[in-house]
């Protein structure tokens, strides 16, 4: 086929193509065998028809590129109106490729109500990848809104223990963080009649919204409370342990890599992109707050008795310098931050996953149950010390390129800010080499561990992937970096040299 | 018409109307087709019943009360090819009166269909309980196309007489009878407050006649009797509709009452009352409604969701759940007339959609002697009736007000009009009793799919009908969710139409206007 007539149609084919696949699985048989290799085949094809985006994305432009405009509701103004830039390509990407690997995970993990399982997995995809690519503010709290109840479900329904506490806890926090947003966006459409973020945003930069001065900082707040729980930011993170905790394997992949960066994502597009000057005078205690969140995050991992609740807590760590890098509004900065959301989604998913492996065999996270694993089981110690060095910012791994650019970036804000952000890159490899100490070193602590089975096949299909991706992208951090750099000049830092060229102006 | 006569010699208006005196037009009775057909097919019940033994008069009755109500949907798209008013400017047909008319029929053929299985697993007499229903419907239609306050008066009864019967209609249960009885006694109340509105409206304009008033009151010195008589008809609509603070009785009778026809009155009559408040408030431009409207919103929204926090039973948790969208409802009455009219005509339709669908499924859990309505017994409902469970998520998910749901762009035009209105307060309390209520909506999602089921609870098949009116309802608020243009262009196109400036010629053109 004729590639640029894709064009217009390839986000919506990759965006719905999974809640496709979900709705189909409705009409096969419980016969589970068939409903999971039907919902990997789909997700596989989501992931391919994904890599169509990068490929054909004009990078040096970093405008937004596939974009389709088309009117869904007359009144109100509501459009259908879908795109990506260099920024949201790769976290649309980062979603397709989980998903598969979410699928391999949970092969075997999930035993009753599969159909069900496999049909919310997919249908949030489809939502997760809708709010990366929706370019209309309504549309965006459309799939916004439409991840909460597939993800509470998976958490609720398939979790463990206290489930139903952590299931509730996280549909509560969100959807009255989200309400906030809801406001500020209707407010927004009252005084420019558009839902449209390109039309919204021109019309905030050239001045002709009424009455935008004094809103502002409130319009900036109510997208930004909705962003905050997400990311999760100190001190709206309390929901994300439990969730982390309760929830399925699968579960805990998407939210730790591709949820929480909904919240940073919407703060880089929306907060920092419709209200620039508010975001400029809020930066010193936003980044208080993420260094608050890095060290306390990073902290509080130290002491935890349970892997995953550890990795947990990592997660706050990690999205602490997501939000510093945004907030320091500097090349350097905003480039490390969007390089961490996806090093983060690839390293912390891959740290799930292994996590719900050794679940499946011994159904338990406590770090104290386990030890000298690396004798019974040498593979998984392999890719486990892999993942973790990738977390850790070794370098020539991923976490290492993201992490060193937030550093710098930070550092020419305000070089305390980097000072102390760096004493988290310190913490996090203490928590995670100490765990991972703990439970590989040393003599087989536990009789029954002897007999643990080492990585099958289908698992090694689930962790390969996770590796060479670390890899790559520790190693050839530019083929991401070129289309991630012009779109943050462009959307993110040029308002500001305007800005400065106002001030000084005057 | 008697009434028209009584008054006739008080009012040099009218007079002259009555001097070039017209026997009605066929296009008179073409504007009251609806009604005419719910009617006829009311009384063929009620001869056919006898007729009929017990056990076979469940299945040939409902089916003809269905019939009946599917007749009445094609002769509404009859009635609309007829606008003007009709019978001496008591009915008018316009865009308005066409949509609450669709509205409430399609309500009454959903409760009908839900009503099948139950009757029958209730052993409850099928003849008096359509009959009733399409006898409340024609006094819905007839509530929403009246502009004359006093015709308005007896729609009203006609509905609510036949509501009061239908509360009570398990007979063999005591808290049936309570909620009929309690039903019965408040709603007469009320409904004198709503009377006295009117004889007071008479006499500060001297018209009952709604466009009259509006001239009236458009006129400029509005007299302090027409602040009187706002309040009043408030109070009796406002209970009607349940909106604190004349919402005590609603959790009792919705207790009692069967669960199809909680479902129905839930809705239809809400939904004619709102057609009445809107014409009261808006058409006729009633004196002083804003911060009456203010107020009771405010406090439907906050005492329904906190009353709902702490129900145990599904069917009272919904009634609180329903007070609390009077109030979100009532938030779009304090908005600018236009924007708020299309606004509340949405509202109305969305939430039809999802409450009788959320009642057609708690009919169908209740089972005999309506055993099984505490949130307990909803618990693993997820595992014994996976569909049952998925399409009340759906329910309970537009009722929260999620996306691809009607209950969301409800709630979002409803939050849009406040918003263009400068509302912010209401705007604010808006959101955060929304906030409230996914809380209690999400504890029955909670249960039915994150506990493990009690064994007694017995999973029985759904019927054909009852499965008829679950998707019916799961598609009409599947289609307000993602295709919500076209409801909604109509409803602001028959807003514009209600609160335009033009109402002088079109009261004038009378019983005269002809068919197209």
């Amino acid at each position: 086929m004729n590639m640029e007539s894709l064009s217009p149609i390839i986000l919506s084919l990759v965006t719905f193509i999974p809640a496709a696949g979900g709705l189909l699985i409705l009409l096969i048989p419980r016969r589970d065998r068939d409903i999971k290799l039907f919902a990997l085949v789909i997700s596989i094809l989501a992931f391919v028809a994904s890599l169509h985006l990068p490929v054909h994305l004009h990078r040096e432009l970093g405008a937004f590129k596939f974009e389709i405009d088309k009117i869904w509701i007359a009144t109100p103004n509501i459009h259908y109106h879908m795109g990506i830039d260099g920024i949201s390509v790769w976290l649309v990407v980062l979603t397709t490729f989980l998903t598969p690997l979410c699928v391999l995970v949970s092969w075997t993990s999930i035993h009753e109500r599969v159909k069900e399982f496999f049909i919310l997995l997919l249908i949030l995809e489809t939502a997760l990848i809708g709010v990366f690519t929706s370019l209309d503010l309504f549309l965006f709290y459309f799939f916004w809104e439409a991840t909460l109840i597939p993800m509470a479900l998976l958490i609720g329904m398939y979790g463990h223990g206290r489930r139903v506490y952590a299931a509730v806890k996280y549909f509560l926090f969100t959807i009255i963080g989200s309400m906030f947003m809801l406001a500020a966006i209707l407010w927004l459409y009252a005084k420019t009649g558009s839902f449209d973020f390109v039309v919204i945003q021109n019309a905030i930069r050239s001045g002709s919204v009424s009455g935008f001065e004094n809103a502002s900082l409130w319009l900036f707040l109510g997208f930004f409370i909705a962003f905050a729980v997400k990311v999760p930011l100190f001190p709206l993170h309390t929901w994300l342990p439990d969730a982390h905790v309760e929830a399925p394997t699968a579960g805990s992949v998407l939210l730790a890599g591709v949820l929480l960066k909904m919240g940073t994502y919407g703060l880089l597009r929306f907060d920092v992109g419709l209200f620039p000057e508010q975001a400029h005078r809020n930066a010193p205690w936003i980044m208080v707050l993420a260094l608050i969140g890095i060290i306390y995050g990073a902290l509080v991992s130290l002491v935890q008795p349970n892997m995953k609740k550890l990795i947990a807590y990592s997660s706050v760590s990690h999205l602490g310098f997501v939000v510093l890098g945004i907030f320091s509004f500097t090349t350097a900065g905003l480039n490390g931050a969007v390089f961490v959301m996806l090093a983060h989604g690839v390293a912390t998913g891959g740290l799930f996953m292994l996590c719900g492996i050794l679940y499946e065999r011994r159904h338990t996270y406590e770090i104290s149950e386990f030890g000298g694993l690396a004798t019974p089981m040498p593979k998984y110690a392999t890719f486990f010390l892999v993942t973790v060095l990738a977390s850790v910012g070794l370098p020539l791994l991923n976490g290492f390129i993201g992490e060193f650019l937030v550093l710098s970036g930070a550092f020419q804000a305000r070089p305390i800010y980097g000072i102390l952000a760096a004493t988290g890159v310190i913490w996090s490899a203490c928590y995670l080499l100490w765990m991972y100490q703990r439970v590989f070193f040393g003599k087989v602590a536990h009789e029954v561990n002897n007999a643990l089975p080492d990585l099958n096949l289908r698992e090694k299909a689930a962790l390969w992937p996770i590796a060479v991706a670390a890899l790559v992208m520790g190693v050839a951090p530019l083929v991401w970096l070129s289309a991630i750099d012009p779109a943050v000049q462009r959307y993110a830092l040029a308002p500001f040299t305007q800005l400065a060229g106002k001030v000084v102006g005057q | 018409m008697t009434m028209m006569l009584a008054f006739s010699h008080l009012l040099p208006g009218l007079l002259a109307q009555a001097q070039t005196f017209q026997a009605p037009q066929l296009a008179d009775y073409m504007r009251i087709l609806p009604e005419l057909v719910l009617s006829l097919f009311g009384m063929l019940i009620m001869v056919v019943d006898p007729l009929l033994d017990e056990e076979s008069s469940h299945q040939s009755l409902g089916t003809i009360a269905f019939i009946g109500t599917l007749t009445a949907l094609a002769s509404t798209i009859w009635m609309a090819r007829y606008p003007g008013t009709a019978f001496y400017n008591m009915v008018r047909v316009e865009g308005f009166s066409v949509f609450f008319h669709f509205l409430v029929i399609a309500i009454a053929a959903v409760a009908i269909l839900s009503s099948f299985e139950y009757l029958k697993v209730q052993r409850i007499r099928a003849g008096e309980y359509y009959g009733l229903i399409l006898f409340c419907t024609v006094g819905m239609c007839l509530m929403s196309s009246a502009i004359e306050l006093v015709l308005i008066f007896i729609a009203l009864e006609i509905s609510s007489i036949s509501t009061y019967v239908l509360a009570g209609f398990r007979r063999r249960d005591a808290a049936s009878s309570e909620s009929s009885l309690k039903y019965f006694l408040l709603g007469s109340f009320a409904t004198a407050f709503f009377l006295y509105g009117v004889a007071l409206t008479f006499g500060a304009t001297g018209s009952t006649n709604i466009d009259a008033i509006r001239q009236v009151l458009r006129s400029g010195n509005v007299p302090v009797l027409a602040y009187v008589a706002t309040a009043l008809m408030f109070v009796g609509l406002g209970f009607k509709v349940s909106s604190a603070p004349f919402h005590i009785w609603a959790p009792d009778v919705y207790e009692g009452a069967p669960a199809p026809v909680v479902g129905l009155m839930s809705t239809g009559p809400k939904a004619a009352a709102f057609a009445v408040l809107l014409r009261v408030m808006f058409e006729a431009n009633a004196p002083g409604r804003f911060w009456l409207i203010w107020v009771s919103a405010a406090l439907s929204m906050t005492l329904g969701n906190l009353g709902a926090l702490l129900q145990g039973n599904v069917k009272r948790l919904l009634a609180y759940s329903s007070i609390a969208h009077a109030g979100y409802l009532l938030v779009a009455f304090a908005a600018q007339p236009e924007l708020g009219t299309s606004a509340a005509m949405f509202y109305t339709a969305a939430y039809a959609a999802m409450n009788v669908g959320a009642f057609a499924v708690v009919s169908h859990v209740a089972n005999a002697g309506e055993k099984y309505v505490t949130l307990e017994d909803y618990a693993g409902l997820g595992r014994r009736s996976p569909v049952l469970a998925a399409t009340f998520t759906f329910f309970l998910m537009s009722l929260i007000g999620i996306p691809i749901t009607g209950g969301f762009f409800a709630k979002f035009y409803v939050l849009t009009a406040a918003l263009n209105s400068n509302l912010v307060g209401l705007a604010i309390l808006l959101v955060l009793n929304s906030a409230v209520g996914a809380y209690y909506y999400l504890r029955i999602i909670v249960m039915m799919y994150m506990r493990e089921p009690r064994g007694e609870v017995p999973v029985t098949p759904v019927s054909v009908a009852a499965g008829l009116a679950i998707a019916v309802c799961v598609l009409l608020t599947l289609y307000l969710g993602v295709l919500p243009g076209r409801v909604l262009d109509y409803a602001a196109h028959s807003a514009s139409q209600l609160v335009s400036d033009t109402a002088a010629p079109r009261a004038s053109s009378g019983a005269a206007a002809t068919a197209q």
